[in-house]
């Protein structure tokens, strides 16, 4: 039956469609941003200050790419120890213990409240406030002490000021995910006699698919942010160019050099992205290769 | 399956409230329910909307714990241990476990979407039962073509009309073996054309002697499959016997004033 209708709607459609004209003022809007554009790209081009020549000869040079590499490393690690401990929050923000809960809404208050590049200085400076790090247990005795210096190295500094905040911000996330999830489906895991940690086990894909939007936007974002680790020395993509410069003079083009990398690879992500969000929304979507997804009924599911 | 005979000596109880009450916050929903259903009963519960059906039937398998009197499930205590004449709550795994042998169909089915209707009905005998997955899908097999269901076992909820999913739902709580089940409206958000689909699925339960507590709106159904009618309303039991007496011979004015209201809407 479907199958008529869809025919007749083919068949009947041998008139030429076409959009409704546009406006004036749109026509002049595309005049103006063209010319804007051309304009641009005739600068782009014959500028020489641009010096493409030197991105050309610095962009895949090994100084950069290890800084590329440097700030790939650190991005993937304040991204993986970012999101365990943001699930960890995120548990602690819906447990029903009151203290736990309090004690998450501090954290998150605390990392998310204070400029990320100053958390940055913080942690590379740690030395001055605990010259040394004890490990032992509270109050009680001290089984080694060690050198702050020696042990909270520029690269260390970075990985606990990116992932403390980004613990912060993807228990948000996270925790939105869960909250965002049926509490219907709860009720089932649990009616059938799921312990809650099974009843975890189904409800987190579910929560993926509300996750992963905001997390690869986190990521993209947590990328980026890892420049500011420039500011302590750490050898990062922005830094190593920063290094470049000083001796050639070549500031700006040793900028575009560093932004292409970051660019290429945001971009790189944000398709990443979309190809994630395709394949969580498995059961939230009909699956376009299907006979037949509907309420018609084979002889054999027609009850009595 | 056996069918038991119509009140036969039984000696206890399949399930047993006494004196359940139940608040939440300074609201008290449940004012003390003694209810008794024997094994292979059908028990319909009607009643106005807020007047505690669903809470009532989530003491049943221990999503909401009582705050006063206790629930007996096949002669188990439900949330609690009794230490003299102290209740102790049990964990969250123990409680768990005693609701594997309780089956629930929900309102708006609650299927699991990101799996499909076979996986549906396996998962619990596969995670829960420790049953192997070969056993378990000839097993859900079996249950997806006594709901009529066999041809749309690889589909996905999203893909199946509301009286499908609620089969599918049906079938899903039926592969954990329950011996009882526990229905909350299981029709009320569905097409009315749907309705009949997912009631024969329930009467055909009846017909097999499966004890059934099912809170609903349709009154010639409670009055076909029900041995016992309830009818409750803010949170008491008002009237209970068998259908003909209460849905047809009511005592209580409020019970005579719902059935009015509930006929008329039809
Ligand atoms: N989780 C809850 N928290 C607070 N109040 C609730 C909760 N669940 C139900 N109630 C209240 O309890 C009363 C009975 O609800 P319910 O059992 O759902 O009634 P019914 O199923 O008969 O319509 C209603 O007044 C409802 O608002
Ligand atoms: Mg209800």
């Amino acid at each position: 039956m479907t199958a008529d209708i869809q025919e007749s709607v083919q068949t009947g459609q041998t008139d030429k469609r076409k959009p409704p004209p546009r406006g004036k003022m749109t026509y002049v809007a595309i005049a103006v941003v063209t010319i804007g554009l051309l304009g641009l790209a005739q600068d782009v081009v014959t500028n020489p200050n641009f010096g493409w020549r030197v991105v050309a000869q610095y962009v895949f040079s090994g100084y950069i790419l290890k800084g590329l590499t440097l700030t790939i490393a650190l991005t993937v690690l304040v991204m993986l120890l970012g999101t365990l401990g943001g699930l960890v929050i995120a548990m602690m923000r819906i447990s029903n213990s009151v203290f736990l809960k309090i004690v998450a809404n501090c954290y998150i208050n605390l990392f998310r409240g204070i400029p990320l590049l100053i958390q940055v200085l913080f942690w590379f400076n740690i030395a001055a406030l605990f010259p040394n790090i004890r490990i032992g247990i509270p109050f009680g005795p001290t089984f080694s002490e060690l050198d702050t210096n020696m042990l909270v190295t520029p690269f260390i500094a970075a990985v606990i000021a990116l992932t403390l905040n980004e613990i912060a911000y993807m228990a948000e996330i996270i925790r939105g995910g869960l909250l965002g999830v049926d509490s219907g489906q709860y009720e089932a895991a649990e009616a059938l006699g799921m312990p809650p940690r099974m009843t975890l086990n189904v409800i987190l894909p579910q929560a993926i698919r509300i996750i992963i939007p905001p997390t690869a936007n986190q990521l993209i974002t947590t990328f980026k942010n890892t420049a500011l680790v420039s500011v302590i020395g750490l050898a990062d993509l922005l830094h190593s160019a920063q290094i470049v410069y000083a001796i050639n003079y070549q500031t700006i083009p040793l900028l575009i050099t560093a932004s292409l990398w970051y660019l290429l690879l945001s971009s790189l992500l944000n398709w990443l992205q979309s190809v994630l969000e395709k394949r969580y929304s498995k059961g939230f979507q009909p699956r376009t290769n299907r006979r037949k997804p509907s309420t018609d009924k084979t002889p054999e599911e027609t009850l009595v | 399956m056996t069918m038991t005979t119509k009140g036969g000596s039984v000696p206890t109880p399949k399930v047993d409230l006494q004196g359940v009450i139940k608040r939440f916050g300074d609201l008290q929903v449940l004012n003390g329910i003694d209810l008794q259903i024997s094994s292979g009963e059908v028990c319909c519960l009607i009643g106005p909307s807020g007047s505690g059906k669903s809470t009532l039937l989530r003491m049943v398998n221990g999503l909401l714990l009582t705050d006063e009197g206790r629930v007996y499930v096949d002669g188990t205590l439900m949330g609690f241990r009794e230490e003299g004449n102290d209740l102790i709550g049990i964990t969250s795994p123990q409680l768990a476990r005693q609701r594997r042998n309780i089956g629930m169909v929900f309102q708006r089915f609650n299927l699991f979407p990101h799996l499909t209707a076979l996986d549906n009905v396996t998962i619990g005998p596969i995670k829960l039962l420790q049953m192997n997955r070969k056993k378990a899908e000839n097993k859900a097999q079996e249950l997806l073509a006594q709901v009529g269901l066999s041809a749309r076992a690889s589909y996905y909820p999203n893909e199946l009309s509301g009286g499908q999913q609620q089969r599918i739902a049906i079938a899903r709580a039926l592969a954990m073996d329950p011996s009882v089940m526990l229905f909350d409206e299981p029709t009320s958000a569905l097409d009315p054309e749907l309705v009949g689909e997912v009631l024969s699925v329930i009467k055909s339960l009846a017909a097999d002697g499966m004890t059934m507590l099912v809170v609903t709106h349709e009154i010639s159904f409670a009055r076909e499959v029900a041995d016992t009618v309830v009818f409750m309303d803010q949170g008491k039991i008002v009237e209970k016997g068998p259908p003909e007496q209460i849905l047809t011979r009511p005592q209580s004015g409020r019970t005579q004033d719902f059935l009015a209201r509930a006929t008329e809407a039809r």
